[in-house]
């Protein structure tokens, strides 16, 4: 406790960023390291899984101690410890999770397993104080493309998810082939603003009528097709009607599938989570289609759509609110389905 | 023993998928060579769906292995192309899935090609003149009789 207030600190470590963070009565941030890997990651185009590993080990120390002393803070202030268990990457995770279990376990305080998905629909909470479930939350990162009814704090059901690719790696790939680099994101909605959006027509995948799950692997095709067809026929690509393009079908589904699910649960707040929740058309998109069907749309400012610790301190503050504090048996799951949080972590 | 035909159109792939499915037993590695949009997840859905794997299959570039665990043999599915060195495949255990209990596919196996056992199974997959054709490649261990007959593939 430090003035009367409850405070959680959050490690997460499962993809590029060693980041630890110190949250107040689960809301408010006191402090938000984030040691970000993308540098090292673009010179090699992706995330290296080893490298990744070896960065984290190095990082998570000072990435710790700052989080501390920026939030004015002694160890001994703090009252519980959340930690990313999953999914990511295993090495990563690992690093994190060791982590949080050694000063769990020298300092005798609460271990608090968080499932990641659950921490950036969490974010929310932080950037919209007013904000209480039930609402619908689309979560769009590179690794995750995830409809769920967020029923309680720490009660999901998942609506719709990719059958392939997620929307994030599906920019990396479009990236990657354009020769844009890394991340994929930031830089294919750069270059699309330059672009006309009608430029190319790419397919939108909708799949089965009323599913809410996503495919992208056959967009990531067609855009590879008709750059192959271009440059078989001899013939120069504009590059910006390409990303721009491509953007305006990824994001149309994306927006549509979300209304869908809105309607069809009745929610009237849209919250959006993760990486993607940066993309400026996916913002226009949705924020449009929310105030023409008078829904409320929430989205954090970018510092917590990218992987952050704040999240996952505040979705700890919740899950140890409920009674859901682990032991030192916790451990890292890669594949850890959301449904799956309550039972492993 | 080297075979080569080409799928016209994706319930093809699904055919195959489910015929290599049925011949494949425990310890069997799958390397998969081909570019970005050729299917090779989507081979790999339909291989799960010959073992019967339940769960959904989703692309491993962001974690690099998933596992299903649901079907006649556990089924480990990499995607090695974000790893620039074998070292780095051998820090997260590659070579205990590859000689386990269960089946390994591994997307981009041509960039790690120290790290494929002798005896693995290769598949070559790349576009054909239309955009709906893929071209096929298998080449197969010789100590294993195997049958893709249904599929009239020419023996090269």
């Amino acid at each position: 406790m430090k003035d009367g207030q409850f405070i959680t600190m959050g490690i997460e470590s499962s993809c590029d960023e060693t980041a630890v963070a110190v949250v107040a009565e689960g809301r408010t941030v006191l402090s938000n390291i984030i040691s970000s890997q993308i540098d090292v990651h673009k010179v090699f185009g992706g995330v290296v899984p080893e490298i990744a590993s070896r960065h984290h080990l190095q990082n998570i120390g000072s990435v710790y101690q700052q989080a501390l002393d920026a939030a004015g803070i002694t160890i001994e202030d703090v009252d519980a410890i959340g930690v990313t268990c999953g999914p990511g990457l295993v090495g990563a995770l690992l690093i994190g999770l060791a982590h949080a279990k050694a000063v769990a376990f020298a300092t005798g305080k609460p271990l608090v397993g968080v499932h990641h998905i659950q921490g950036h629909i969490s974010a929310n909470y932080l950037s919209s104080p007013e904000l209480a479930p039930p609402f619908l939350a689309l979560v769009v990162s590179g690794g995750h493309t995830h409809i769920i009814d967020v029923k309680e704090y720490n009660r999901f059901e998942v609506l719709g998810q990719t059958r392939d690719d997620a929307v994030g790696e599906a920019f990396d790939k479009v990236a990657r082939v354009l020769g844009l680099g890394y991340p994929g994101g930031p830089l294919i909605d750069a270059l699309a603003k330059k672009g006309n959006p009608q430029a190319i027509e790419f397919p939108r995948v909708y799949l089965e009528k009323d599913s809410l799950d996503f495919s992208f692997s056959g967009i990531k095709t067609g855009v590879l097709n008709y750059l192959n067809g271009k440059r078989q026929k001899g013939l120069s690509v504009c590059e910006a009607d390409v990303a721009a393009s491509f953007q305006q079908a990824v994001m149309e589904v994306i927006v549509a599938k979300t209304m869908t699910a809105a309607v069809s649960r009745r929610q009237k707040r849209i919250v959006v989570a993760g990486g993607v929740a940066a993309n400026s058309r996916l913002r226009e998109l949705l924020g449009q289609a929310c105030r023409e069907r008078d829904i409320a749309m929430y989205c954090p400012p970018p510092i917590l759509c990218t992987d952050n610790g704040a999240m996952i301190a505040c979705a700890a503050y919740y899950k140890y609110q409920a009674g859901m504090i682990n032991d030192f048996t916790l451990d890292a799951h890669p594949g850890l389905p959301l449904q799956m949080q309550e039972k492993a972590c | 023993m080297k075979l080569q035909w080409i799928a016209q159109a994706e319930q093809e792939t699904q055919r195959f998928g489910r015929l290599l499915a049925e011949q494949l037993r425990s310890g069997d590695v799958v390397a998969l060579i081909g570019d970005l949009g050729t299917g090779k997840t989507a081979l790999t859905k339909a291989v799960a769906a010959g073992l019967g794997v339940s769960e959904m299959i989703t692309s491993p570039t962001f974690t690099i292995l998933c596992e299903y665990h649901s079907g006649r043999l556990p089924l480990y599915h990499f995607d090695v192309y974000r790893t620039g060195d074998p070292d780095e495949l051998f820090e997260i255990g590659f070579e205990e899935y590859l000689f386990g209990d269960g089946v390994c596919i591994v997307e981009w196996a041509d960039l790690v090609p120290d790290l494929m056992p002798s005896n693995c199974i290769f598949v070559r997959i790349a576009y054909g003149q239309e955009e709906s054709q893929r071209k096929y490649e298998l080449m197969l261990p010789q100590d294993r009789a195997w049958s893709f007959d249904e599929l009239q593939p020419q023996e090269k």
